[in-house]
């Protein structure tokens, strides 16, 4: 492999960029949702850092990065530690898989055309799925090393949360891959490609309930209201990351607004149709589609924290068994049997 | 050097480094999450053998649902060290000899199965057709449908003894 060639150059480009971004959509998250907050409160949000509030997330940066950093006496050192990067790690490394954009030879720069993406797998969506499930190990191992009642109840909370809602995802995600006949992410979006100003062969139309199912579970799986129970602050005070103070603090944070943003840009690809759209796509820019997309499903996550009340967590654990499961083996059921009968 | 021996050194040390690390340290959180490691750098092998499928589902079930369970279990004994019990059972000379034949039984097998192979297989020939999804799928549920359902039914039993353990008292109240 030559490390010199444009293309390798492009693609390590096109990996900090990602890099970049993936750090900066936590910062921007973080204004987003304290302003609609606040607008949904009835309230201004924050308005005295910078234009309209807008350098707030970098006074917060600034604040955690200041801060002491704490340890409980009776933590076990390397786990605490070890715990908040495994949790970054993963959430930064699952969204190597994800395409956001059609091959560009950025404007006739290069002889030939890369994909806008950091790796193209052909096992994408398992690759996904391995890795947030290493992510859980984070919660788990922070939960335990804090050595505190309130940490290991909340780390407990999550993973059970997590693992029971999996296997909704998981059969959510089997239905796509059965429409689209491949595992890799580009392949999907590639499928959903064409039809009357490139929307109606979207999978939304196909997979309406999926996608219900999808959006559900990836709101249990990232543990943002209304399935916040591992941090249910009335309950448990901070939950998983109780103990955890500064920097160590802010990568948690970090992980969970990277995961919404992996969780919304896999939504985007497996059911909007990824950078497909009217228009933009033949001018070479079909990833505007895209973060037009993301960020209306981002807005969707925090939109729904601030108005849903929290579940209570047995009702959290009957609806996915009881209902959310059903409902997706019936679904992957009825896509199977629609892709033998139409396609066979 | 290529960048494939490279790699397959750097996966091949994680995985016996953090091996040989579960048994010789105490911990057993530790002992859990050195075995996760060494999960990660085989399937880090399987990559380097054109086998990206199995090295996936190396990770999600092996590290990251069996282990989440040994890792719980492990947290809710809550036991920081490896006690070292003291009884007849373990200082018993048999137990040592069994222990010394069963691992000079290795050692041999593992000498013979290295003489047996055509030298280093660093990364397979190119055959992407035989290692993808669709022809796992094929082998599994067309060749060996038989083995895969048999197993199937033998975890299923496997489930319903755990359900029936479990809830033994529920039906006596």
């Amino acid at each position: 492999m030559d490390f010199l060639a444009p293309e390798a150059i492009a693609q390590l480009a096109i990996l900090g960029f990602v890099f970049f971004m993936l750090l900066n959509s936590a910062a921007i998250m973080v204004y987003v949702e304290r302003k609609v907050a606040a607008r949904i409160q009835q309230r201004m949000g924050p308005t005295l850092v910078g234009p309209a509030g807008m350098l707030q997330p970098l006074a917060d940066i600034i604040k955690l990065a200041m801060k002491e950093y704490l340890q409980p006496k009776s933590a076990d050192p390397i786990l605490f530690a070890l715990a908040p990067i495994i949790s970054a790690a993963a959430a930064f490394t699952a969204f190597a898989v994800v395409p956001f954009g059609a091959e560009t030879t950025f404007f006739g720069l290069l002889d030939r055309p890369v994909p806008l993406q950091v790796a193209d797998v052909n096992v994408a969506i398992l690759w996904v799925f391995a890795v947030t499930s290493m992510g859980v190990y984070g919660i788990v191992l922070a939960g335990y090393s804090s050595n505190s009642k309130y940490s290991l109840l909340g780390a407990l909370r999550s993973s059970a949360q997590m693992i029971s809602y999996e296997l909704s995802y998981g059969m959510a995600i089997a239905a796509v891959i059965l429409l689209a006949n491949t595992m890799s992410i580009r392949g999907i979006v590639e499928a959903q490609s064409g039809g009357f100003l490139d929307t109606t062969r979207w999978f939304l139309w196909l997979q309406p309930i999926g996608f219900f199912i999808f959006m559900t579970a990836g709101v249990a799986e990232t543990n943002r209201a209304p399935f916040d129970f591992p941090e249910a602050e009335q309950e448990l005070v901070a939950g998983y990351h109780t103990e955890y103070s500064s920097m160590s603090f802010a990568m948690f944070f970090l992980a969970e607004y990277i995961n919404m943003v992996t969780v919304s840009a896999i939504a985007t690809n497996l059911y909007l149709g990824g950078w497909n759209g009217p228009f933009l796509d033949d001018l070479g820019v079909g990833w505007i589609w895209f973060l037009l997309k993301l960020s209306f499903l981002l807005f969707f996550y925090v939109w729904m924290r601030w108005t849903l009340p929290r579940y209570r967590y047995d009702q959290l654990m009957a609806f996915g068994w009881k209902f959310l499961l059903p409902l997706s083996v019936i679904n992957l059921l009825v896509t199977a049997a629609g892709v033998l009968y139409f396609a066979g | 050097m290529p960048v494939n021996l490279i790699l397959f050194y750097v996966f091949a040390a994680i995985a016996v480094i953090t091996t040989l690390l579960v048994v010789v340290q105490s911990n057993p959180v530790y002992s859990v999450l050195l075995l996760i490691g060494s999960f990660i750098g085989l399937a880090g092998l399987y990559v380097l053998l054109n086998a990206p499928f199995v090295a996936v589902i190396q990770i999600i079930v092996y590290a990251g649902a069996i282990m989440v369970l040994f890792l719980f279990v492990v947290m809710l004994l809550n036991a920081p060290r490896e006690e070292v019990v003291q009884s007849n059972l373990i200082d018993a000379s048999g137990t040592r000899a069994i222990g010394g034949l069963l691992a000079i039984a290795f050692a041999a097998e593992l000498a013979w199965a290295l003489t047996r192979s055509r030298g280093l297989a660093v990364s397979a020939p190119d055959e992407r057709a035989s290692y993808s999804v669709a022809a796992i799928g094929q082998r599994i549920f067309q060749e060996y449908a038989f083995a895969f359902e048999a197993t199937s039914i033998l975890i299923l039993v496997a489930m319903v003894g755990a359900v029936t353990l479990a809830s033994r008292h529920s039906g006596k109240r």
